[in-house]
């Protein structure tokens, strides 16, 4: 079975980003440019936080647009991306409501999760977590 | 340093003429790793000596360290300048998303040089610094609405910082604070003041670029050891947990909860003001500075009714921790939580350093109540211990300053006296406010000679509670000397920028192997050379601007105020800054 990432509970993140670094961190670097997680508050702080991830749609949006097959639906759910068939169009980075295609501007190419869960484990509130796709 | 670390470029703001340019400066952050040292460096070549610190010659200095954006925890930004507050060394730290954006933005440190002749705001990315048009900003009421309207009117949610001034700011209150990210501040020493008196209303950092490493596999062993131990240690449980209002408790059942400007030490309050009874009626929300699994950030929610409309409420939500508590709590007598959160509302509308507001109107209260102001300098304000509505009042007019009297409460505790008397109770130290401990000589000692005057210099308050959980006796020779070897220590943890209450994680082993990592190589001897050359550095800063040891007042108050450490006298006080002053 496919797995995916999971916002568990919202309402438990406090902000710290660990997740975001830690996506990039996987890469072997420090910073965020390469994070395929995204957590930012909902209207200011007092409001709480958002927290986008690939929510590993069974018929994914972002893929149905990719002109060159860059991105191809994954079976049981979400897509997989192949960065060197990838023409930088952007089109699946407008395509995805959730804003879970990211960019990446330094290689003008969009960062998609690959359903590894390293972020879930540097998450201490238990806001994230890898799970099974559901259909 | 890595070839490829954007950490030595430094991005140079010209206020005045609208332009900027960026030097690569690897030797500045070779030798001084970031933070307090890089800050005093630029500082030294930027301030001329005898600058007006609200004039174009004062600098805005900005500096983040190594580790940001690769560890958890180093998530401070420092800021420096000349203090319009007390006259020589400004420094200031705050946290929030201002270090982790200045850093992915591809900088080291930010100057901001120069004055603007109309209200601007900066938006600094990995391309510059562009100037925004904010003079239908300037005047806004409320700092919570520069906050909205930045961050509708930017782009870069989640990875940016949007630094702001209040009206205080604006009207040049000498201690007016810098707010980023809503519930953080560079509270102390009067930056907001610096700001407005360069027509800077904000500043919005945005960046999210990678960083290299050295050694990836190292760089993950570092990480995983700092973060585990951020996690499950009890070294951070306490801030995790109720976070800083935890103290207020224990200080209070030793005596050492300033109250009511410092005529006692214990408050009745207490209980209703403490962490325990906040988080068990107030807390709504924690959050984190970025990258700072730790969240020590707590929020109370405080639902109010509107008086004449019925089933009309409004949801405040407030950051609240020791310092604030003690300063609109207990030292302004208010036990009445809505009633004291309410005041540091009007704190954050206004955009004032909360410490400095509250030790200020404690002083007013206890003036006003020995009649040496009266209802004519008050403007009719009948100040009184306990009545959150007359404080309401009076930090709006310290900020809108319709008298005289206002215009001195703006300046200061330590200016208000000097004009209308009272000095043996103006709790100011080195002519900045005190913190919220009175355990003993040695707190006392500590803000006097610590380079910003402030309770994060050197945590005078651990020594006194030290020698009476174990009976010691202190010596002024031992406060000296242990103020100094801490002080200078904590240098390298602000030249870091690591956050002071991870100083137990960031053990000197822990701190090399995660500098080394990253690509810089440091050694034990090294870093105790820059804490120690940083601190000389910056006394000999506050020294050129006329600052003294010698000259230093001893508030009266503390020392007829009993303490738990028992009775001390001044000569002790001054034997132990003496101590501090020639070894430094």
């Amino acid at each position: 079975m496919a797995k995916r990432l999971s916002v568990i509970d919202v309402d438990r993140c406090v902000g710290c980003q660990a997740c975001m670094f830690a996506c990039t961190r996987r890469t072997g670097s420090g910073g965020l440019e390469e994070s395929c997680i995204h957590v930012q508050s909902a209207g200011g702080i007092r409001k709480g936080f958002t927290v986008i991830v690939c929510r590993a749609c069974t018929d994914p949006p972002c893929a149905r647009v990719c002109p060159t097959d860059a991105l191809t639906p994954r079976e049981g759910g979400g897509v997989r991306f192949k960065a060197n068939l990838c023409i930088g169009c952007y089109n699946c980075v407008e395509a995805c409501p959730f804003g879970a295609a990211f960019w990446d501007a330094t290689n003008h190419k969009p960062q998609i999760c690959v359903y590894c869960g390293y972020c879930a484990d540097y998450c201490p509130y238990g806001v994230i977590a890898l799970e099974e796709v559901v259909g | 340093m890595l070839t490829n670390d954007p950490l030595k470029r430094v991005l140079y703001i010209d206020l005045a003429r609208r332009s900027f340019e960026v030097k690569e400066r690897p030797e500045l952050f070779e030798e001084n790793l970031g933070g307090s040292g890089v800050g005093i460096r630029l500082l030294e070549e930027e301030c001329p000596a005898g600058a007006d610190p609200l004039g174009p010659e004062n600098p805005i200095i900005f500096t983040v360290g190594p580790l940001v954006g690769l560890y958890p925890l180093a998530s401070k930004t420092v800021a420096m300048f000349k203090s319009p507050h007390t006259g020589n060394l400004g420094e200031s730290h705050a946290g929030g998303r201002s270090a982790v954006s200045i850093r992915l933005a591809g900088y080291g440190a930010v100057v901001i040089r120069g004055a603007s002749a109309m209200p601007v705001y900066l938006v600094i990315d990995e391309n510059g610094a562009q100037f925004r048009d904010a003079s239908a900003l300037w005047g806004t009421r409320s700092s919570y609405t520069t906050g909205s309207v930045l961050r509708r009117r930017e782009s870069g949610s989640g990875t940016r910082s949007i630094m702001r001034i209040g009206r205080a700011g604006e009207k040049l209150v000498s201690y007016a604070c810098v707010i980023t990210e809503t519930y953080r501040h560079f509270g102390r020493l009067g930056l907001g003041a610096v700001f407005g008196s360069k027509r800077l209303k904000a500043l919005v950092v945005q960046g999210k670029r990678n960083l290299p490493v050295a050694d990836r596999r190292a760089f993950r062993a570092a990480y995983d050891a700092i973060f585990k131990a951020a996690v499950d240690s009890p070294l951070m449980k306490k801030y995790h947990e109720l976070g800083t209002p935890i103290n207020v408790i224990p200080l209070d059942t030793i005596g050492a909860l300033p109250t009511r400007n410092l005529q006692s030490g214990r408050f009745e309050g207490a209980e209703a003001i403490s962490g325990e009874s906040l988080a068990a009626h107030y807390l709504g929300r924690r959050v984190a500075c970025a990258h700072c699994p730790v969240a020590c950030i707590h929020l109370a929610a405080l639902r109010l009714p509107y008086p004449n409309d019925p089933y009309f409420y409004k949801t405040l939500m407030l950051g609240y921790d020791h310092e604030p508590i003690f300063a609109t709590g207990s030292m302004l007598g208010l036990g009445d939580v809505p009633g004291m959160l309410q005041v540091l509302d009007e704190i954050e509308v206004q955009g004032l350093d909360a410490i400095s507001a509250g030790v200020t109107l404690a002083w007013a209260t206890e003036a006003f109540e020995r009649g040496l102001i009266t209802e004519a300098e008050t403007d009719g304000l009948p100040l009184a211990f306990g009545d959150a509505a007359v404080y309401i009042e009076a930090v709006k007019r310290i900020v809108s300053q319709p008298t005289d009297f206002y215009k001195a409460l703006a300046r200061g505790v330590e200016h208000a006296a000097s004009v209308y008397g009272g000095l043996d109770f103006a709790l100011a130290f080195g002519g900045n406010e005190m913190p919220g401990y009175h355990t003993g000589p040695a707190c006392h000692v500590g803000w006097s000679v610590g380079a910003r005057h402030s309770h994060l210099d050197n945590a005078g308050y651990s020594l006194d509670q030290n020698a009476a959980k174990k009976g010691q006796v202190l010596t002024p020779e031992f406060v000296g000397t242990t103020l100094l070897e801490e002080e200078r220590w904590r240098q390298v943890l602000t030249s870091l920028v690591v956050c002071l209450f991870a100083r137990g994680i960031y053990d000197r082993e822990t701190t090399l192997n995660a500098l080394a990592a990253a690509g810089f190589e440091w050694n034990v001897a090294d870093l105790e050379r820059l804490g120690t050359e940083t601190l000389r550095r910056k006394i000999a800063f506050k020294q050129r601007e006329g600052f003294d040891f010698g000259a230093l007042r001893v508030p009266q108050r503390i020392i007829e105020t009993p303490s738990p450490a028992g009775p001390f006298d001044e000569a002790f006080v001054r034997a132990a800054i003496a101590s501090f002053s020639e070894q430094v």
